[in-house]
């Protein structure tokens, strides 16, 4: 599937929810039941500082395919990292570098990504991007 | 005192917030104003904007006025000698920046000490820490036991004949320790040793007598008791002030300017270069008034009984740890549910209509000493209800079961 198709396809899911509850109780799942990064990766060069949660982000280029882990120490930030992933992982760095987050703001999220929001999700999606603009840079010079 | 007429006075209570009526529990981080402090701002720009201590015209001449009519309202409020010892600032930051700075280009040389304490807010040890890599001086810090209470015997060894000023908070903003500051002040003294008290969260809570306290410095915003953000004090006492050189350079602080050399003027307009928030200093008289007008007795017993209530709920709801648990608590209560970040506790609650806050408060050395990443913390106004302390208590309780 494309981002578009994976975001699409998240929209979809979310519409189902009658209320906020159902909405953070299913982030709150994704965030308990994805195992996202290995202990031994949570160092602090992986650290994306946020006022209120931390996450933490790697990235690694496999068959010309993205491969992110990340994680969060709060349960509805690591909810919110977990769909980013679903949405940026399996892709090629060129569509990752180039592609527009749509689906945060469909599903009611937004002030999660808001800049003012220090929660670290915004500074992981740039370091994303940034992770992809390397991919793409170094599979070009290949 | 009567809460529902005095909730009327504060038009953004009645604010929906996700849906549900907001239950505004984050008046630490800064308190609603009432209608008349909001009158007093627009009263101004809409009949008096002008500006002050410049102009022969008379519109300037009634701005002047009333601009120093709040400094004798301030030195009334903090029972200051002068109202020369009264200093506008844009808030307690800047306020204690302005101390740091000019203080010890006055006082401080290399060696010498500056003590704080560990459950300082950033604002009271940032400023300082610049000021030691600049004078290479030290910076002493006065540690905390569990309860949130100030060594004091930690402290009585840190002061010495190095010590040259000692800054501390009057009430922790993290923890809502009530520091004892007149101890501190005379221990300070005894040995000559001038004291700043930090009371951006005092100055709300309690009546302020710098006389009888015996400060040197005491300085807060306007934007935690009802006022306008963008207004601050700086009381100091006059012997201090005057030895000060000037923090900012620039119009108003100026006696003459040559440039073979400029002369400063007098205290307090030395220290207040450029021109002031008018409004917001008008309407942190408006706030004065305000809460003169249900007195702190009034405030005092009210707040207390909702720490006591709040305290005892809180427990009863299971699985929370309470950080701080000093004899005597004004303003903040600061919790965790056990095994859940802050955060997630903070992002339900808003859901449910409840503004609090979580993280680090600005204090990060106190969440260090409790191995924490942050707290979730309420704080109470003059407004707040036990009803909606009860609402908080029963929405924690969903979030309970919903994060455990």
């Amino acid at each position: 599937m494309t981002i578009k198709e994976i975001q699409d396809q998240i929209i979809e899911e979310f519409s189902s929810f009658e209320d906020w509850m159902d909405k953070y109780n299913y982030l709150i799942e994704l965030g308990r039941d994805c195992p996202i990064i290995e202990e031994k990766d949570k160092k602090e060069t992986n650290i994306i500082k946020g006022c209120q949660s931390r996450v933490w982000v790697s990235a690694e280029l496999i068959d010309g395919k993205m491969d992110i882990k990340a994680d969060s120490d709060a349960v509805i930030t690591k909810g919110i990292v977990t769909l980013l992933l679903r949405v940026f992982n399996n892709q090629p760095p060129q569509e990752v570098y180039d592609s527009e987050l749509y689906f945060i703001d469909e599903i009611g999220l937004s002030t999660h990504l808001s800049p003012t929001r220090s929660n670290g999700l915004v500074a992981m999606v740039k370091q994303i991007k940034l992770y992809a603009l390397a991919f793409t840079l170094k599979n070009s010079a290949l | 005192m009567n809460l529902t007429n005095l909730r009327k006075d504060f038009p953004i209570l009645n604010e929906k917030v996700n849906n549900k009526p907001l239950v505004y529990l984050d008046n630490a981080a800064t308190t609603q104003k009432p209608l008349c402090v909001i009158e007093a701002m627009s009263n101004y720009y809409l009949h008096l904007n002008s500006n002050v201590h410049r102009g022969v015209h008379t519109l300037s001449q009634q701005a002047t006025t009333e601009f120093e009519h709040v400094r004798k309202s301030v030195q009334t409020f903090l029972n200051s000698k002068e109202q020369e010892e009264i200093i506008f600032t844009r808030g307690t930051t800047e306020s204690i920046n302005l101390v740091a700075s000019s203080f010890s280009e006055a006082f401080i040389k290399e060696g010498d000490e500056i003590i704080v304490s560990e459950l300082e807010h950033h604002s009271n040890i940032v400023p300082w820490q610049i000021i030691a890599q600049r004078k290479k001086a030290i910076l002493r810090v006065i540690p905390f036991n569990d309860n949130g209470e100030l060594d004091l015997n930690v402290y009585k060894t840190l002061l010495n004949e190095k010590t040259k000023i000692v800054s501390v908070a009057h009430v922790s903003n993290a923890l809502g320790t009530v520091n004892p500051i007149k101890e501190i002040i005379t221990l300070a003294h005894n040995k000559n040793i001038p004291v700043l008290i930090d009371g951006a969260q005092g100055v709300p809570h309690y009546k302020i007598d710098v006389q009888d306290l015996d400060c040197d410095f005491y300085c807060f915003s306007g934007h935690k008791l009802y006022a306008p953000m963008g207004v601050g004090i700086v009381y100091g006492k006059r012997k201090f002030l005057e030895a000060m050189p000037p923090y900012h350079g620039g119009g108003e602080m100026i006696k003459e300017v040559r440039f073979s050399g400029t002369t400063f003027n007098e205290i307090p307009y030395k220290f207040e270069a450029g021109t002031p928030s008018v409004a917001d200093v008008l309407g942190l008289k408006a706030a004065i008034d305000y809460v003169n007008s249900i007195g702190f007795e009034t405030i005092q017993k009210h707040e207390d009984e909702l720490m006591q209530y709040t305290t005892k709920k809180l427990l009863e709801v299971g699985d929370i740890t309470i950080y701080g648990n000093a004899k005597q608590k004004a303003g903040s209560l600061s919790f965790n549910l056990n095994g859940v970040h802050p955060f997630d506790v903070g992002t339900l609650l808003d859901q449910l209509g409840i503004a609090i806050r979580t993280g680090h408060h600005c204090a990060q050395p106190v969440m260090q000493h409790y191995d924490i990443v942050g707290t979730a913390r309420v704080s109470f106004a003059i407004y707040t209800t036990k009803e909606e302390i009860d609402y908080f208590i029963e929405s924690l309780k969903r979030v309970k079961q919903i994060l455990l």
